[in-house]
């Protein structure tokens, strides 16, 4: 097989569309995943912790 | 500086400083007096005098080992000044680029200062100068207390935020000297490329070794939009900047690519510059920041990582939106055109989240300069993605194209989006990095507030209308089938917009002024007695055990 412009091209039109979805649903199901949702929620309000203060 | 370094540090930081000047040194004997030696005698220069003062303060009492459970901010301090300098002379240039448009003959006839010359040193001093400071200081800020870990290392910092500057600097002076590789925001030539390559690996090495250290389970995604900033930047400088030298002794190299193909690797390289440096890193800043600021968690942290994975997959497609009616084929321009238009969900998705966020806290965003500075940023980024992909489309490049339009788009982006969410997170960050009560003037917060954005206001407007009349002159045609004005005809045309705009963009600079004047007094403010928590990792054994 020779790796010329023909062969990205075919690659990019007939594969590309397939491998892109797959990458956006994987991303989709990682955010939305149940499990996921707990450890998410104590990162986003994990930088707010940081706020109190305390005497030296 | 100094003191902050244990004395190992202190002679490896000696070793690095005398490699500086080796390298300096190779540069000004192969370079004689080609720019490239100059470059190089100020390489020897800037190693002679760390070497000097790293000497003078050697036996200097080493830092207590306390210290080193704190966070490690002094490359944050430097970083957030040298940003704001860096800010204060570029928009300078920047203006005075502006009303060389207006009056030509303000370069006082000398070949540095002319036109073609001025401008990159006003782009590369915004975006690199600027910019580059701003994303690295506050990366290392984020990195360290989303982490709960001290950065990995104490000397690594200061190489970056050195060697980045003194890469900065030989670009800028180049400019002015006249060298130039000819890509739009790559013009260093092959050298100083090289040179930065090296700094930004050290970079990429202490982001991920600092990650690796972390207290958290999770990586915050802050962290993320750095992290593609940083490697994504380094794929792009390597592969645009390829390229052959004259001679070791020359400044002068031609690229690898030539034709099209040179075209098509400078935009892709270009667009994705405005992605992974102007966007991405300062949406890490965004997503840190805002909700710091507002005291509010982001509104949604999934859209958070899905909207990550969309800009940093999408952006890499949308370069060819660059060079519709070209050379290029036409479905690499489709491709292009597309990807730009899918582009704006993602985009969408960030902007929505920073204004959802702040859904409930108006008063606020009313009564709080600093954090209005960062929603007025998330409303720019909203607009100025919304009308990058409307001029992406072909039909509508036909009339933006090499106008004015698309000078104002940029800045719509730039001075209304990567500035203000920079104020903003910089008047939240410098009263908790000088662990200061407050900044040192909210009236000048309000101040600087309202000259940047009537600048910015001024500034789009005017070449929004400048940009549509010059590319409806350039398709006017008369009856006779010939076309109705000539090039000088639109250039006269523009004598209005072009003063409203070098109005606009000085209403910018006195802003940067402003806050530079205004950070310089915080740190001359007395500190606070007590210190926020938030300044003490958790304590962990950084160190390995004598």
């Amino acid at each position: 097989m020779e790796f010329d412009h023909n062969f990205f091209v075919g690659f990019a039109k007939s594969y590309g569309l397939f491998y892109m979805m797959a990458f956006f649903f994987g991303a989709v199901i990682y955010a939305y995943w149940p499990s996921n949702q707990e450890k998410f929620d104590h990162a986003a309000k994990s930088i707010l912790e940081e706020d109190k203060v305390v005497q030296k | 500086m100094i003191s902050q370094l244990t004395r190992d540090e202190r002679s490896s930081a000696m070793y690095l400083s005398g490699l500086l000047v080796l390298f300096g040194g190779f540069l000004a004997i192969a370079g004689r007096n080609d720019v490239l030696g100059w470059h190089g005698a100020m390489l020897v220069f800037s190693g002679a005098i760390l070497l000097f003062a790293l000497i003078s303060r050697f036996y200097d009492d080493e830092p207590a080992r306390e210290s080193r459970h704190e966070y490690y901010d002094d490359p944050t301090k430097f970083g957030v000044v040298v940003a704001m300098i860096w800010l204060v002379f570029a928009t300078f240039v920047g203006d005075w680029v502006a009303w060389l448009l207006v009056f030509p003959e303000a370069t006082f006839d000398a070949g540095w200062s002319s036109f073609g010359r001025l401008r990159p040193v006003h782009t590369t001093g915004v975006i690199f100068g600027f910019g580059g400071n701003a994303l690295i200081a506050t990366s290392f800020h984020v990195l360290q207390r989303t982490s709960r870990a001290r950065l990995a290392g104490s000397v690594s910092p200061w190489v970056v935020l050195i060697g980045f500057n003194l890469f900065c600097i030989m670009a800028v002076t180049g400019y002015m000297f006249g060298i130039t590789a000819s890509k739009e925001y790559a013009e260093p030539e092959w050298y100083a490329d090289l040179f930065l390559v090296v700094i930004w690996v050290v970079y990429f090495v202490l982001y991920v070794r600092t990650l690796a250290r972390r207290q958290e389970p999770h990586i915050y995604v802050a962290n993320w939009y750095f992290m593609a900033f940083i490697l994504v930047v380094a794929i792009l400088h390597i592969i645009n900047n390829l390229a052959v030298p004259v001679s070791l002794g020359h400044a002068k190299s031609y690229s690898l690519f030539s034709g099209v193909q040179d075209a098509m690797t400078q935009w892709w390289y270009g667009h994705n510059a405005v992605a992974f440096f102007l966007t991405s890193g300062f949406l890490g800043m965004l997503y840190y920041y805002l909700p710091r600021r507002a005291g509010r968690p982001i509104y949604s942290y999934r859209m958070s990582i899905i909207s990550f994975w969309g800009i940093t997959f999408l952006y890499m497609w949308a370069g060819s939106h660059h060079l519709h009616y070209t050379a290029l084929p036409h479905w690499v321009q489709n491709l292009g055109m597309t990807f730009s238009i899918i582009l704006v969900v993602p985009s969408w998705a960030s902007a929505g989240n920073a204004l959802l966020t702040l859904n409930g806290a108006w008063e606020k965003v009313r009564d709080d300069a600093t954090l209005r500075f960062m929603f007025v940023a998330a409303v720019f980024y909203g607009l100025s993605t919304f009308e990058g992909s409307f001029m992406a489309i072909r039909p509508v490049n036909s009339l933006s194209h090499y106008t004015d339009w698309t000078v104002g788009h940029v800045h719509a982006g730039a001075l209304g989006w990567v500035a203000m969410i920079t104020f903003g997170a910089f008047y939240t960050l410098v009263p908790m990095l000088w662990n200061r009560e407050r900044m040192y003037s909210s009236r000048l917060i309000e101040a600087h507030f309202w000259l940047a954005l009537s600048g910015t206001v001024i500034y789009v407007f005017s070449m929004w209308n400048s940009g549509i009349i010059q590319g409806l002159m350039w398709r006017a045609y008369a009856e006779n089938g010939t076309l109705a004005y000539s090039f000088m005809d639109s250039v006269d045309a523009m004598a209005p917009y072009y003063v409203a705009r070098a109005v606009g963009g000085f209403l910018f600079f006195l802003g940067g002024v402003i806050g530079l004047y205004n950070i310089w007094k915080t740190i001359k403010m007395p500190a606070q007695a007590h210190t926020p928590i938030y300044d003490l990792p958790p304590v962990v054994d950084v160190e390995p055990a004598e």
